[in-house]
């Protein structure tokens, strides 16, 4: 798939623009990525007349883009004078950059605004056949906030009108065709007629080929087969008006969603929890697994994210969609995957911190604050184990120490974050996690108090598992997985033997910024605070 | 009918059509066209009226009640009267009228069969105005961005629903109990039972069960106002499909409701519902939202109270047939394409709110007994709130305002009316001027209109051959406005640059009900662009918004010669 070099408009500010004011000159569409905008375009030259139509539902709708042809050697800066993208979401594969030679280029429907998903046509400022100088108001386009003049970026007549007015077409739809010279308006004429109804008023939100997802594959409910849940006769779906304003916005195919709301009607958690949204109204918050838990064993098929190659469904299993604090754990574990990590295990004596476990619990010192707290103080001598990488580029160094730990609660997960926990006593921390945890399980936690986290702490010790493995949430360089301590026969450099406590701890941390030396001497460091217990206290 | 929260409708042939809202709309008269807000001129009818009524009222304050004297002669006037005045019907226009005659010194007397304060106080523009206060701060509090803008941190907004609809239903006892008090305090009787014109200057009122009382008076004022309409095939139960008269007893709500109907009273409820957490669909018979308005406003109000919210809607659609929620099933409403009279969807709804409009309230009136015969059920009448009888002859003495009539189904307008009658019954002549009436909805942000909408200004002046000239200005230019956080908005005038007659003004933003009246009253009192943009408006405050709307007309050299119309005297 090509990209689209030659969209021929901005938009201006119009006088009659009452509400907003655009922040963007939107131009260029080669640079677009919008997805849904590629899964639809099909390029062809128009000196070959090569159609290359990929295989969607809107064929009928496709746009035909005019990038003739296809050698690289790119000029772009000829045809893209500086224009900002800030509003550009592109969240992009990369793509090559094709040299457009055509004549005939494309008028898109621009984006207005960072929420404009379509637009309406107001008025053709130009008709058919008329001469545009660059700058030239061509059409009014109503987009969900004002009414914007859209001006033309190139000399050319206007050859044809694809999306009359009144009617409505999708952010990045061709609206019309611009030729450059008389000669050519009869190829462009044909071009904009061999789409025929491009523009698609009231277009329900384009079906998602699977394939063209614009992240990381979210877990786009997967059109599952009959869901058991939904037994009524007439086969009709039942949205909210505002799932549906939801799913148009988050491009998420409304009939491939099955409704949880009542009468089986399809309500917005339910477009969120497809789209893979955390709704961040309700303080539930990015989650870390760190453990697989033991409730909703049927919901593995729900979560796959390569639904052509779901077995059906075994006979009497029931689909459970997941909750918004399941969806964004499953969001967070895919995205996980793109961060190349690797593991480092230690055991740690804990009879100094078992002792002095012993003799701060009256004052309300848990486990967790002993563990955090032990952290804390190795990661200010280790930051780059407190550093993540945004990137791919860079280290970015936190300036806080801020601990998440991770604990599941009601059916989910939650990873409440001690903020500073390295400058905080042993008291103070143990009194900050209390009322963290009492405030998650009230779903009252907020954002900065779920998602600060610098490095986190996952412990499953107090069920007797020794050791495990942990997934490193996105943004976050390392996590550490403690196992349980338990009594072990050690020999010391003299062939005695004794019994100590040993825990192992196992930390997975994104190699990219945090080498193994460092997270060995990251451990080793950690290990050493936690032999001698009592620094903790100081 | 009371103000704004119920437009001018009719009782539609059709489902909707009649739920136009804008004040012009319901004036088909052109007699109302004028501009002068009062007129001296006597014209006939009124001048028999005048000289007589001194008389009367003077021979009826010697006489005690004489009930029998009349009873008997059913068909001829009474010589001699109970009262100089009776109205029938409590609601807002009956009480203006009734304060009104008042302080003229009639004798007045008020005949109620329900509750006094009528639709406005008990189910309309008052218990609704309680709704949308609740609204309009859940939405502030809501709203993170812009408590976030002004430095604010508010954590999860809630409400208990009882006591929402405990404040609207307080409201609505507080403001009944304070119309009946002033009437009672300035010695108008109030007469309880369901009111019936028995013949010329006569009527009948009691309760069921109880005999009738007849009373006389020189003059009878129609006020029984509306109700709430329902098209065919929508079946009311008063739980899950619902009209405004539920709705605003807030018995439940709903997750999903429709509102069939997009005029004020849906406007509103859907600001109410939203704000509480329901999610809205609207259902038009129109092929747009909010019909009423200047296009302008309505497309704008569409951007800011309609999309960005948890709203939906089908135009063009009439609702056929609405089944509550029964046997497990939730609501079901049937769609027809409004043109093509062809079957387009079935909604399922938790919940239905009817907003087609109202319907007057004129059955068992005893119209008949003058030789009246309602009009779709609206009683004729004359631009001067006159009944007009079968044969096309005015009825003497006999008058109807407010929503009965249906000229303009406001309640500040029935009581408009009412005054207006009054002051003709007192001997001068007088005669509404429906233009100047303003018109609000109380959404978050308010709407308000006076006058004309741009489309009929320039169909007037086309008519007429004068130019029409249009002039706008936006919150966004407001100190106030910007120190609320709340610049969206843009107020709008249409003027004559010949002369600088204002034709109409349409307000969308921040308190823009409170901010018409400067407009409106300019219309009343005939108050040219080029004398009021020099009247000064205190700094910083949003009414700036329309002196910079009045400054920015451009008014012709040629008008402006003549000078201020009235010179202020100097003290």
């Amino acid at each position: 798939m090509q990209t689209q070099l030659g969209s021929a408009v901005f938009p201006r500010l119009l006088r009659r623009s009452l509400s907003y004011i655009p922040s963007i000159l939107y131009s260029l569409h080669s640079l677009l990525n919008l997805f849904h905008f590629f899964r639809f375009l099909s390029n062809s030259s128009p000196q070959s007349q090569k159609h290359k139509e990929m295989a969607s539902p809107f064929l009928s709708n496709t746009i035909i883009s005019f990038s003739s042809s296809l050698s690289s050697s790119s000029s772009l800066p000829r045809l893209a004078p500086s224009i900002p993208f800030s509003a550009i979401r592109s969240k992009s594969t990369p793509r090559r950059i094709l040299t457009v030679r055509s004549k005939i280029r494309e008028i898109f429907m621009p984006a207005l605004s960072s929420t404009m998903t379509e637009g309406k046509i107001v008025s053709w400022v130009k008709s058919e056949g008329d001469v545009l100088s660059k700058g030239e108001s061509v059409v009014v386009v109503e987009s969900d906030k004002a009414d914007m003049d859209v001006e033309t970026f190139y000399d050319g007549i206007l050859a044809a009108i694809v999306v009359g007015e009144g009617e409505t077409a999708l952010v990045g739809a061709a609206i019309g065709v611009l030729a450059e010279t008389e000669d050519e308006i009869a190829e462009a004429k044909a071009k904009a007629a061999s789409k025929s109804g491009a523009s698609t008023p009231s277009a329900p939100p384009p079906a998602p080929t699977p394939a063209a997802a614009s992240t990381p594959a979210p877990p786009k409910s997967t059109p599952a087969p009959a869901a058991p849940t939904v037994a009524e006769g007439p086969t009709k779906t039942v949205a909210t008006p505002y799932a549906k304003k939801l799913a148009k916005q988050h491009k998420v195919d409304i009939e491939s969603v099955v409704g949880t709301g009542p009468y089986g009607r399809i309500t917005p958690e339910d477009i969120e929890a497809a789209a893979g949204l955390s709704p961040s109204k309700k303080n539930v918050g990015l989650a870390v697994v760190v453990e697989t838990k033991p409730a909703a064993p049927a919901k593995a098929p729900a979560a796959s994210a390569a639904p052509s190659s779901l077995p059906p469904p075994v006979p009497g299993s029931t689909v459970v969609p997941f909750t918004t604090m399941q969806s964004a754990v499953s969001k967070n574990m895919v995205e996980s995957l793109s961060v190349p990590t690797f593991r480092v295990g230690y055991p740690v004596t804990t009879d100094a911190l078992d002792a002095l476990y012993e003799k701060v619990k009256p004052k309300g010192v848990t486990m967790t604050a002993l563990l955090a707290k032990a952290a804390a103080m190795a990661l200010a001598q280790h930051p780059v184990v407190n550093s993540s990488c945004k990137d791919g580029k860079s280290f970015t160094y936190n300036s806080n120490i801020n601990i998440a730990v991770a604990v599941a609660i009601n059916g989910g997960l939650i990873t409440p974050v001690l903020q500073d926990a390295d400058k905080l006593d042993l008291y103070l921390l143990s009194q900050k996690w209390k009322e963290l945890v009492e405030k998650a399980r009230a779903k009252q936690l907020q954002p900065q108090e779920y998602n600060s986290g610098t490095f986190t702490l996952s412990n499953l010790g107090m069920f007797g598992v020794d050791r495990f493995d942990a997934i490193l949430p996105p943004g976050q360089g390392a996590i550490m997985a403690v196992g349980a301590s338990k009594p072990t026969v050690v020999a010391d450099a003299d062939g005695f033997f004794s019994v100590k406590n040993k825990m192992l701890v196992n930390v997975t941390a994104d190699h990219r910024i945090i080498y193994g030396a460092d997270l060995a001497a990251f451990l080793q460091t950690f290990s050493k605070i936690v032999e001698n217990a009592e620094s903790l206290t100081l | 009918m009371h103000s704004i929260c119920f437009q001018a409708t009719g009782v539609p042939r059709s489902n909707y059509i009649f739920d136009s809202c804008s004040p012009a709309l319901a004036i088909s008269k052109p007699i109302n066209l004028r501009f002068c807000g009062l007129r001296k001129e006597a014209f006939g009818f009124s001048g028999l009226t005048h000289s007589s009524s001194g008389r009367v009222r003077f021979s009826s304050r010697g006489h005690s009640k004489k009930v029998s004297a009349s009873a008997e002669s059913n068909g001829s006037p009474p010589k001699s009267f109970d009262y100089d005045l009776i109205i029938i019907g409590a609601g807002v226009g009956g009480h203006g009228a009734a304060l009104h005659a008042v302080e003229k010194g009639l004798k007045t007397a008020i005949i109620e069969g329900d509750v006094v304060g009528g639709t406005c106080v008990n189910r309309g523009c008052v218990p609704s105005k309680a709704l949308l206060a609740v609204s309009g701060k859940m939405r502030e509090l809501q709203s993170e961005h812009h408590m976030k803008a002004l430095g604010l941190q508010v954590s999860a907004a809630g409400y208990d629903r009882q006591g929402v609809a405990d404040h609207a239903n307080n409201l609505a006892s507080k403001i009944r109990s304070n119309l009946t008090n002033s009437m009672k305090a300035l010695g108008v009787d109030i007469l309880t039972g369901v009111g019936t014109i028995v013949g010329p200057q006569k009527v009948k009122y009691g309760k069921v069960g109880f005999p009738d009382n007849i009373v006389t008076a020189k003059n009878i004022i129609i006020a029984t106002g509306s109700v709430p309409f329902v098209p065919k095939g929508i079946e009311v139960d008063g739980k899950t499909v619902i009209t405004s008269d539920h709705a605003l007893k807030l018995e439940s709500v709903p997750d999903w409701i429709a509102i069939v109907g997009s005029g004020y009273i849906g406007l509103e409820f859907s600001d109410v519902y939203t704000a509480l957490g329901s999610e809205v669909t609207f259902i038009e018979a129109l092929d747009q939202l909010m019909p009423g308005f200047d296009p302008e406003i309505g497309k704008l109000a569409q951007r800011v109270l309609i999309n960005p919210r948890k709203i939906d809607y089908h135009t063009g659609v009439f609702a056929t047939k609405i089944t509550p929620a029964k046997d497990g099933k939730p609501v079901i409403i049937e769609l027809i394409d409004a043109k093509t009279k062809e079957p387009k969807d079935t909604l399922e709804v938790d919940a239905a709110l009817i907003a087609t409009g109202r319907a007057p309230f004129t059955n068992g009136l005893g119209l008949e007994n003058v030789n009246v015969v309602t009009q779709r059920g609206f009683v004729p009448v004359d631009e001067r709130m006159r009944v007009i009888d079968t044969n096309g002859n005015l009825v003497p003495h006999l008058y109807c305002i407010g929503d009965a009539n249906g000229k303009m189904m406001l309640a500040h307008a029935a009581s408009a009316q009412g005054i207006s009658v009054v002051e003709q019954v007192t001997g001068r002549d007088h005669v509404l001027n429906h233009l100047s009436i303003p018109a609000a909805c109380f959404t978050h942000p308010e709407i308000s209109m006076v006058g004309l909408t741009e489309p009929q200004a320039r169909e007037k002046a086309q008519k007429e051959g004068f130019e029409v000239g249009v002039a706008k200005t936006s919150f966004k230019a407001n100190t106030k406005a910007l120190a609320e956080n709340e610049g969206e908005g843009l107020a709008k005038l249409i003027y004559r640059p010949d002369n600088g007659e204002i034709l109409g003004v349409h307000i969308f933003g921040l308190h823009a009900a409170d901010l018409i009246h400067e407009a409106s009253n300019a219309i009343a009192l005939g108050t040219r662009i080029q004398d009021i943009k020099f009247a000064v408006h205190a700094h910083p405050t949003l009414s700036e918004v329309l002196d910079e709307l009045f400054k920015s007309a451009k008014v012709k050299a040629a008008a402006l010669s003549h000078g201020p119309v009235s010179e202020p005297v100097a003290v």
